[in-house]
């Protein structure tokens, strides 16, 4: 563990995106010929520290020494330049050309006029798939290959960079267990010419068998840096977590009462034939959580957007304290009193140029309006009311949203429903990109809900939440309702099964790639 | 983050903020620097009657550029105004010489105040058919008034083959006389056409800040997937904004032809650009969701007593048309300049505190 051993090291890195911290004062060393693992929850601040590396993101503050000298890249090129590859998570190959030109791309082999040299770059290309063993030409195209093999081609691009440190973000993610064997043979070469290897991966197994050194991020900080031979799993997990993750409020048992909402046969056919959902009935009760468990594709957004009146073309019944809620349009089943947490707050749930207080107030101004004039001072309250009750950090409710980090945000989007005084509320990943405390925040917020006697319908695919949380849990797949447990009963193995039924392994990799 | 947020609130002083400060009063910055310039340039400039004539020349503008600023906050763009105002002339004058012929022996003359009315309606209902078209059948905004522009021009050259409406002053014997007023009269010295602007500035103000209906046009704009989820009604307030600019339009044409007694089918061509500039000018962004009635107002104030003053000093209309374009062109490039400071301020602070 020399000194000389660090090839590249960042000092007190910190890179924020309007809106959050991704990364906070991250100290990080890049060690010549081993494995640096980087582990961490989603949203944790690894794809982002990675980028900074590989010159795709700037810091807004901090250093980066490369050898020993500081060095600042002005995009991913130069990085490159400096012998820093990347294999990215979400692909970067394209489709329409070969493996080769993929391998190639801004860098062709050209003869003295210009012209690209296909026949030397297939050669060449063919060198590096050889390697990888898999089977791949260097002449087919990209899009006629499997997810795995692509994910290869996207390996054999960064490898043949000859890069001094090659960053790879999620690499088996996409890869059968063959595929993974090929790869961490690749890694061994490469640690052996002295690569330096930046790995980043969920698969913890996966770590601790191929890593060196392994540096833990939570919440943007670094939380744990240690020598691989010397950590164990729960190691790892401990300084992932820490001690105030997953802190689901605890139930509190208290009566639930007769049934607020149910659903009748709802079902919306896909714009490609089928159903994305298919015949959904499903009811609550009063002060109930129930949640919806699927995998991704599943069907849980579209029923949600089903109930909201978002489709004009879904069919089925929905009713409201018995009465069947005749109202097509959002805004008409909003005054019955549904309300929507949406999934990308970015998108559908915040109009992030406005002010908290506007964006809190959007869906109930007619609770402030006398006729058509808003009572400034009603609005105020209530904005007041809300950022206290949901602890909103905020200092000023005029402040544009988009200045809040993700959970006070998701609160605001929180917030937003409430105020339209809702019977049912539907809250779609409510969890999704926010930070841990305020997840727990949200939690206890849901569980207060409950106990006032809101029906809660909350979609997640995070098994444990959905575990923790439910006072029953239903499971979707395939936009079908394939179980439905009792808290008491639920197990995790059930769940999971049930979330997979009706998934050819075809089909779900078809789902997994919308594009 | 509490803290982090309280020291961007508090720290008014540090050099980045007082450049932001500037920068923001900018249009008001050029509105005062302009009438500085002139008033030394232009011996008259100050005079009563000069200052005037040049509001009644801005009131024009200032009420196209009111409509055309909530459309664009809104997300979309409204060509056919220029179109709107010939058109409502074109209206207001046949009214007043020709009445409406029954086709039964009969034709029905109606007073002032009726053809005003009918003018303002004949406005915002092309106003409603831009609206359609656009929420309904989902025809993008600049296409839809694009098409409106060229249908109304036509629609006024048809109405008298393309000659003017003569001698508006109507027949004392139909009841129908005193057009005039809305060009041509003063209340406490100021012209009625001030005063308009004034009323409906107000109105379009107090909108925008203090009910439901204006909260919603600035959600639309800034997203409009979050505000229909958030169950705003945003066809409805699509067919508001373009109504209202219809309105707009309709009482410019009216004012125009009370003023000149008579009614051409080429009047309000490329008013629409002005309306724009303005707009932009006041701090309108093209892209949604930001803009204010003041700030409208301020930049058609501007571009007004630009060109007016440029006419009495004499500049020759072909540089009055460049600088012009090179103001708004400034506008533009400060106004990005000063999002992006506003930016890299708010995420300097929340790194130094994060």
């Amino acid at each position: 563990m020399s000194a000389a051993d660090v090839i590249l090291k960042l000092e007190d890195v910190t890179k924020v995106y309007s809106g959050t911290v991704a990364v906070k004062r991250a100290s990080f060393e890049v060690r010549r010929g081993a494995v640096n693992v980087l582990v961490g929850e989603n949203g944790a601040g690894k794809s982002t520290l990675m980028k900074i590396i590989a010159g795709v993101e700037k810091p807004t503050s901090g250093r980066i020494l490369l050898e020993g000298k500081e060095v600042s890249f002005s995009s991913s090129g130069d990085a490159v330049a400096k012998g820093i590859g990347m294999v990215f998570q979400e692909m970067n190959l394209f489709g329409n050309l070969t493996v080769a030109e993929n391998i190639f791309a801004t860098r062709e082999i050209t003869n003295a006029l210009g012209k690209i040299d296909h026949a030397a770059q297939q050669r060449k290309a063919a060198g590096f798939l050889d390697r990888l063993r898999a089977g791949i030409r260097a002449d087919m195209m990209v899009e006629d290959l499997m997810i795995g093999q692509q994910q290869l081609v996207e390996i054999a691009k960064a490898v043949s960079l000859d890069a001094r440190i090659l960053i790879m973000d999620e690499p088996t993610s996409a890869l059968s267990a063959a595929e993974v064997e090929i790869l961490f043979k690749v890694i061994e070469d490469l640690k052996a010419q002295g690569v330096a290897i930046v790995y980043i991966s969920h698969r913890l197994e996966e770590l601790i068998r191929i890593g060196d050194y392994i540096t833990v991020l939570r919440d943007g900080h670094i939380t744990g840096q240690e020598e691989v031979r010397n950590v164990d799993t729960q190691w790892i997990v401990r300084q992932m977590i820490g001690s105030d993750a997953k802190d689901f409020a605890k139930a509190d048992d208290h009566a639930l009462g007769e049934e607020v909402f149910r659903t009748e046969e709802i079902s919306l056919p896909r714009a490609t034939g089928g159903l994305a959902v298919d015949h959904v009935s499903l009811s609550l009760r009063k002060g109930e959580i129930l949640g919806i468990y699927g995998l991704m594709g599943a069907g849980r957004s579209e029923l949600f957007d089903c109930i909201m009146g978002r489709h004009g073309e879904s069919t089925g019944k929905i009713f409201l304290e018995g009465q069947e809620v005749r109202q097509r349009d959002v805004t008409g089943r909003i005054r019955r009193g549904l309300a929507l947490i949406p999934e990308d707050r970015q998108r559908e749930g915040l109009v992030t140029i406005l002010s908290v207080a506007t964006n809190l107030t959007m869906s109930s101004l007619s609770r402030f309006a006398r006729l058509f004039h808003i009572s400034g001072k009603a609005e105020r309250e209530a904005v007041s009311d809300m950022v206290r009750e949901l602890s909103i950090k905020v200092a000023d409710p005029a402040q544009e949203v988009s200045s809040l980090s993700g959970g006070n945000q998701q609160k605001v989007v929180i917030g937003k429903a409430l105020l339209t005084r809702p019977k049912v509320l539907l809250m779609d990943e409510p969890s999704r990109g926010i930070d841990v405390g305020a997840k727990a925040d949200v939690f206890r917020t849901m569980r207060k809900l409950s106990r006032d006697g809101l029906g809660i319908l909350f979609a997640t695919s995070d098994l444990d939440e959905v575990m923790a949380l439910s006072d029953r849990i239903a499971v979707m797949s395939n936009g079908k309702l394939t179980g439905l447990f009792d808290r008491a009963e639920a197990t995790e193995a059930a769940i999971v099964a049930a979330s997979a039924m009706g998934h050819g392994p075809v089909a779900e990799l078809g789902r997994g790639d919308p594009r | 983050m509490t803290d982090i947020s309280a020291k961007a609130v508090s720290q008014p002083g540090s050099s980045g903020s007082l450049l932001l400060t500037l920068m923001k009063a900018r249009t008001f910055i050029a509105l005062i620097a302009v009438i500085l310039f002139f008033s030394l340039a232009v011996p008259s400039f100050l005079s009563t009657a000069n200052l005037i004539l040049m509001s009644k020349h801005v009131a024009l503008n200032a009420f196209l550029a009111m409509g055309m600023t909530f459309v664009i906050i809104t997300g979309g763009i409204d060509l056919s105004v220029g179109s709107i105002v010939g058109l409502c002339a074109m209206v207001a004058g046949f009214l007043v010489l020709n009445g409406i012929d029954l086709q039964i022996g009969y034709t029905v003359y109606f007073n002032v105040p009726e053809i005003i009315v009918i003018t303002l309606i004949v406005g915002m209902l092309i106003g409603a058919i831009n609206g359609l078209l656009i929420t309904k059948l989902n025809v993008a905004p600049f296409i839809a008034t694009l098409g409106t522009l060229y249908v109304a021009r036509g629609a006024a050259l048809l109405s008298s083959d393309g000659r003017t409406f003569p001698n508006l002053v109507g027949n004392p014997a139909l009841g129908n006389t005193g057009f005039g007023y809305l060009g041509a009269g003063r209340i406490l010295g100021l012209p009625v056409s001030v005063w308009l602007l004034i009323v409906v500035a107000l109105a379009a103000a107090y909108l925008a800040r203090y009910t439901p209906l204006g909260r919603h046009i600035f959600a639309v704009g800034g997203n409009e997937r979050a505000a229909r989820i958030s169950g705003v009604r945003v066809n409805l307030v699509k067919m508001f904004v373009y109504m209202f600019s219809g309105f707009c339009a309709a009482i410019v044409g009216l004012i125009i032809a009370s003023e000149l007694m008579a009614s051409h089918p080429a009047t309000g061509e490329s008013f629409e650009l002005n309306a724009i500039a303005a707009a932009v000018l006041g701090g309108t962004s093209m892209s949604g969701g930001r803009g204010t009635i003041g700030g409208t107002i301020v930049g058609a104030f501007v571009i007004g007593i630009l060109s007016d003053g440029l006419v009495m000093m004499g500049v020759s209309s072909f540089w009055q048309m460049v600088i012009k374009g090179l103001v708004i062109i400034v506008a533009v490039v400060v106004d990005q300049a000063q999002r992006k400071l506003q930016q890299r301020v708010t995420l300097m602070q929340m790194a130094k505190a994060g």
